[in-house]
């Protein structure tokens, strides 16, 4: 256990290259490689989408590579979506959490509607944004504002719930009114919910962007998959899968940057009780 | 009488089940209770017996079923503003360091804040963690926190200070030196103070007056004594004193039976 965790990323590498190999050695069957894409030429999708050098005819390109860096417009878009969903949903979520968690009545009312608006599959609401709309920005934005918003919301609903009776006895013993409260018990007790949630909407905040834009729309990495898949262009679909891929990953780590920053009174292992 | 700090009169607390066909529960019965300016009274009595509810009662956070609870003379209503609360718990917030603890009561007030982060330092010096000032509670030990809880509830000053159990988290030496400290702070002040445990020993050592609670439930007071024992005093040495052991077993003699049915009303309550 200790030599594999002291090499650890050499042998995630290994995961990688093995089943880059694998996909790579199964492609060579031309039926095979109808459906799958072959790595090699998914790769050259992304540099082409990339980068503006053409590359001359090689021993991998046979055919040259024209370097045409023509995804960052639809990149842009997609990503202009996830960030504006995500930020709107987030502050929507938090808002409606901490408001119904402090006000009993309201959420005992709201309850059952809450209920059935999470468990309703929220994706079929695609078509009716994009009828409300347009085939803009706008609707991928409320589809995936309504995927971030209950993911969030639950959450810090939970995270008010939970604040120790005891903390919330002492501030008010020490004359917190209820603004201070908020402000000092509530909001800080229910952040560590709320980043825990904020891993996943990320990723759900792509899911809703994508999703629209794969519905009807005429820019987006969606919209370039949809394209692909229109002309059994498999090695397009597989770029575009890795594109997302990739941006999410980015976006997941700058949560844990923000997260690892907010979180430091937070205990974690090796480092209690250190005096 | 004006010179009584907190005043409890004729305090019932019942507490209503949630299961409708359970009884409702009574946790504390016609008590009266006074603490007087600058006394430092010591309640006991067995677990489970209703302690904390009564100490709740005094601070304002609990509404009792009948009767009144004075403070300073005027009737209490909410929360009461002239008492600072020492819970058993943990009840620093995880959130906040130990100075941005301490001065958290002192922001309420409307301090601004370079104002209260000196008053709170002043503070954390007392209780010995001047040190310390930047540690996250999870990053002390359980008698740190128990420091800084104590900086905390003392940086706003207040008339009457309730202590629930507060030492009973600690161990035997960390426990002796903390009762020392709020026995120093204490008689540098003069503060009234309302103190729970169900430590015996504690409890004649550190006080003026020991009141002995019934066993649950419908709690009462049974017995109340007068600690004459000269100060300043030290809670180690202190139990050597002849005046001490008297107390100490005069006072026994009417707990023990009530801890025995406390114990045995848990028994019953188990099975």
């Amino acid at each position: 256990m200790l030599r594999v965790a002291k090499n650890l990323r050499v042998w995630q590498m290994g995961v990688l290259i093995l089943i880059l190999l694998s996909w790579h050695m199964v492609s060579r069957n031309e039926q095979t490689a109808f459906f799958l894409g072959e790595p090699i030429t998914v790769a050259g999708r992304v540099w082409s989408w990339f980068v503006p050098v053409d590359l001359p005819a090689n021993a991998l390109f046979p055919d040259g590579l024209p370097g045409r860096a023509d995804i960052y417009l639809h990149l842009g878009i997609t990503l202009l979506e996830t960030v504006l969903a995500f930020a709107i949903g987030t502050v929507l979520g938090l808002a409606c959490g901490l408001w119904l968690a402090l006000a009993p009545t309201a959420s005992a009312i709201l309850d059952p509607y809450i209920k059935a608006a999470n468990s309703m599959p929220r994706v079929i609401l695609a078509p009716i944004f994009a009828l409300w709309f347009g085939l803009g920005i706008w609707s991928k934005v409320a589809l995936a504002v309504t995927l971030v918003f209950f993911i969030v919301f639950f959450n810090v609903y939970q995270g008010v719930r939970e604040v120790s009776p005891v903390v919330l006895a002492n501030a008010r013993m020490l004359g917190a009114n209820h603004r201070q409260l908020l402000r000092t018990v509530y909001l800080p007790s229910a952040t560590s919910w709320v980043f825990s949630s904020l891993h996943t909407s990320v990723g759900l905040a792509f899911v809703g962007a994508v999703v629209g834009e794969y519905l009807g729309s005429a820019r987006g990495v969606g919209y370039l998959i949809l394209q692909a898949e229109g002309t059994f262009d498999v090695n397009t679909v597989f770029a575009g899968i890795v594109v997302l891929t990739a941006c999410a990953l980015v976006l997941d780590g700058l949560v844990g940057r923000i997260e690892q920053k907010l979180m430091k009174w937070q205990p974690r292992q090796g480092e209690t009780e250190k005096i | 009488m004006a010179d009584d700090a907190l005043e409890l009169r004729g305090i019932t607390v019942t507490f209503r089940s949630r299961d409708a066909g359970e009884q409702p529960y009574t946790a504390v019965a016609q008590t009266c209770l006074t603490v007087r300016s600058g006394e430092f009274v010591s309640v006991v009595g067995p677990t489970g017996c209703g302690k904390s509810t009564l100490l709740n009662i005094g601070a304002g956070l609990l509404q009792p079923s009948a009767g009144e609870v004075r403070v300073f003379g005027q009737p209490l209503q909410g929360i009461n503003r002239r008492a600072g609360y020492m819970f058993q718990a943990e009840a620093l917030m995880p959130w906040r360091s130990a100075i941005d603890n301490v001065m958290v009561g002192l922001q309420y007030r409307g301090l601004p804040p370079e104002q209260a982060r000196e008053q709170a330092r002043t503070w954390l010096e007392r209780v010995g963690l001047r040190e310390f000032e930047d540690r996250y509670p999870h990053q002390l030990s359980g008698g740190m926190r128990k420091r800084t809880a104590l900086a905390q509830t003392l940086a706003l000053d207040p008339d009457i200070i309730l202590m629930d159990e507060p030492f009973s988290a600690l161990d035997i030496q960390t426990r002796q030196l903390m009762e020392n400290e709020v026995l120093a702070l204490w008689a540098a002040k003069r503060k009234a103070v309302l103190f729970i445990t169900h430590d015996l020993d504690e409890a004649i050592a550190m006080s003026d007056r020991v009141v002995v609670l019934s066993a649950g439930p419908a709690t009462r007071p049974i017995g109340e004594f007068e600690i004459d024992l000269p100060r300043p005093r030290d809670v180690a040495e202190i139990r050597a004193h002849p005046r001490f052991i008297e107390l100490h077993s005069r006072i026994w003699g009417v707990l023990r039976e009530e801890v025995l049915k406390g114990y045995a009303q848990q028994l019953k309550k188990a099975a």
